[in-house]
């Protein structure tokens, strides 16, 4: 999308300096209610349209799952998974798949290329197109498998959590678009606080592990889930249960990043002064001219 | 006065192949660099920006390994070890130091060029395995998302390796007096040939005569 001057950045990728930052912006949340949700793909479809982005027409894989995945034009999607939690009680979990906005985001850790993702103040991650150069190490760094590299451009693509919506005092289109309530929208201190009164309602129904899925591995996310069964994740189309940065993403961008540079500056230090102290090497013919 | 009499180290084939190299070496070498560290990245300007950067780097860095292949086809029998090679790592210390006196016993490649020989042909082996592997968007697709991340790390990392060996190959190139000389005109005066490569010099002459 584009840079907001009224959103302030808290990250920038490959950006040693602070970016602007000196307003104060309240953590902001969308919440995301999978017990309330009635898999009607209204928010798909307020995404395409506010969005402006049509998908190609697929094809169907036997399940509700359309389109079957995230793509650089569907960035959302309802993943619809059908378990028996008790044996005998079929249940339906419908959960609104996309971008989470993680507070620690793996993809802005990873891109290479200045500014082409930021952290806006209020927690929304963005990706800034023109600066994206089509590498893919946001797909590399993201522990939710959300970035879409588009076939036309060689960009990449997410859920931009409506930052240019948001900027303007207005909801995302997906919570606006919503019939039963499911999303919300609000700081992230109100959605854990509506959410909680969701849950001690859910714990009352008969379900006891109903809980908030606001991922401490990322720093907490954005974008959070009530779910009937917090304590399985995965029963979710694969919600991870314990999601991080991979310890080879941190690895690379957190240990041989720095090190290489003073390595390399050493060697070539290293080199020059040995020349200083040593001298060149002659052999016997360039030293009797 | 005795006149410099000149051995014949490399073809002009050689020379060709070798410089070349050194041409696409830089250009993948500042290309992966800018995209490695943010305090490097002015260097994608080189290429005409991000885009291209990214675009360029893998097929430059292919190139870079047939490259090199040729090389390995014209110097890897010069470059097995030998019993010579430990006798010269233990007298490098004194040779490093300064100890001008010192003569080291080495064929056409001192131990010191053949370990750099090596780690080239490993490095840009992993480099190339690697690189195919998050090569985007051509094969990436092909691979799991846990090896794509393991490849971009040890990619990183071996190319660092591959970096520090090339900054030792220069210096030394700078450091020991009409070394560039071989690899510039193809031939180099006996007198330094005695002195830094007395095996391959007395192999050299003793054809001769």
């Amino acid at each position: 999308m584009s840079s907001l001057q009224s959103l302030d950045i808290a990250a920038r990728s490959a950006t040693t300096l602070p970016s602007p930052s000196i307003r104060r912006e309240p953590h902001v949340a969308k919440l995301i209610d999978v017990t309330s949700c009635i898999g009607c793909k209204a928010c798909q479809v307020a995404c395409m349209q506010w969005n402006d982005l049509r998908d190609a027409v697929g094809d169907n894989d036997g399940t509700y799952d359309n389109p079957r995945d995230l793509t650089p034009a569907s960035w959302t999607v309802m993943r619809f998974s059908e378990v028996e939690v008790q044996a005998g009680r079929l249940e339906w979990l419908i959960r609104k798949d996309g971008c989470m906005h993680c507070e620690d985001p793996g993809c802005l850790k990873a891109c290479p290329a200045p500014g082409a993702i930021v952290k806006y103040a209020n927690g929304i991650v963005d990706f800034i197109s023109e600066n994206c150069i089509g590498c893919g190490s946001c797909v590399t760094g993201c522990p939710f498998d959300v970035p879409r590299i588009s076939k036309k451009d060689n960009k990449a693509y997410k859920c931009s959590l409506c930052a240019d919506r948001v900027t303007v005092g207005l909801e995302p289109a997906c919570v606006k678009a919503c019939p039963t309530g499911a999303i919300r929208f609000g700081t992230k201190d109100d959605m854990k606080e509506f959410a909680a009164h969701r849950i001690v309602d859910l714990n009352e129904r008969g379900y006891q592990n109903a809980g908030l899925y606001d991922p401490p591995g990322v720093g907490g996310t954005h974008v959070m889930y009530v779910l009937q069964h917090a304590d399985q994740p995965q029963l979710y189309h694969g919600l991870p249960a314990d999601p991080k940065i991979s310890p080879l993403v941190a690895l690379w961008k957190g240990v041989v990043k720095p090190l290489s540079i003073l390595a390399m500056i050493g060697a070539v230090a290293g080199a020059f002064f040995h020349y200083v102290k040593v001298g060149p090497l002659e052999s016997d013919d360039e030293q009797a001219h | 006065m005795e006149t410099t009499r000149y051995l014949q180290r490399y073809s002009d084939g050689d020379r060709i192949n070798h410089w070349a190299l050194v041409i696409l070496f830089f250009c993948t070498a500042l290309s992966g660099l800018s995209m490695f560290h943010p305090s490097l990245f002015f260097l994608s300007t080189l290429f005409g920006g991000g885009p291209w950067t990214r675009i360029l780097h893998p097929f430059i860095g292919v190139l870079v390994f047939l490259s090199f292949a040729g090389m390995y086809l014209r110097l890897a029998r010069d470059n097995v070890w030998t019993a010579d090679d430990r006798a010269w790592l233990a007298g490098a210390r004194a040779l490093l130091a300064g100890r001008k006196d010192v003569v080291l016993p080495a064929g056409r490649y001192n131990a010191g060029q053949k370990i750099l020989f090596w780690l080239m042909a490993i490095t840009l082996a992993v480099l190339l395995v690697t690189g195919l592997i998050f090569w985007r968007p051509y094969f990436a697709g092909y691979f799991p998302i846990g090896m794509v991340r393991l490849a971009t790390v040890v990619h990183s990392l071996t190319a660092v390796v591959l970096i520090l060996g090339i900054i030792v190959h220069i210096y030394a190139a700078i450091w020991v007096k009409g070394t560039t000389r071989a690899m510039t005109r193809g031939v180099v005066p006996e007198s330094w040939a005695r002195h830094h490569h007395p095996g391959w010099a007395a192999q050299m002459t003793r054809d001769k005569h």
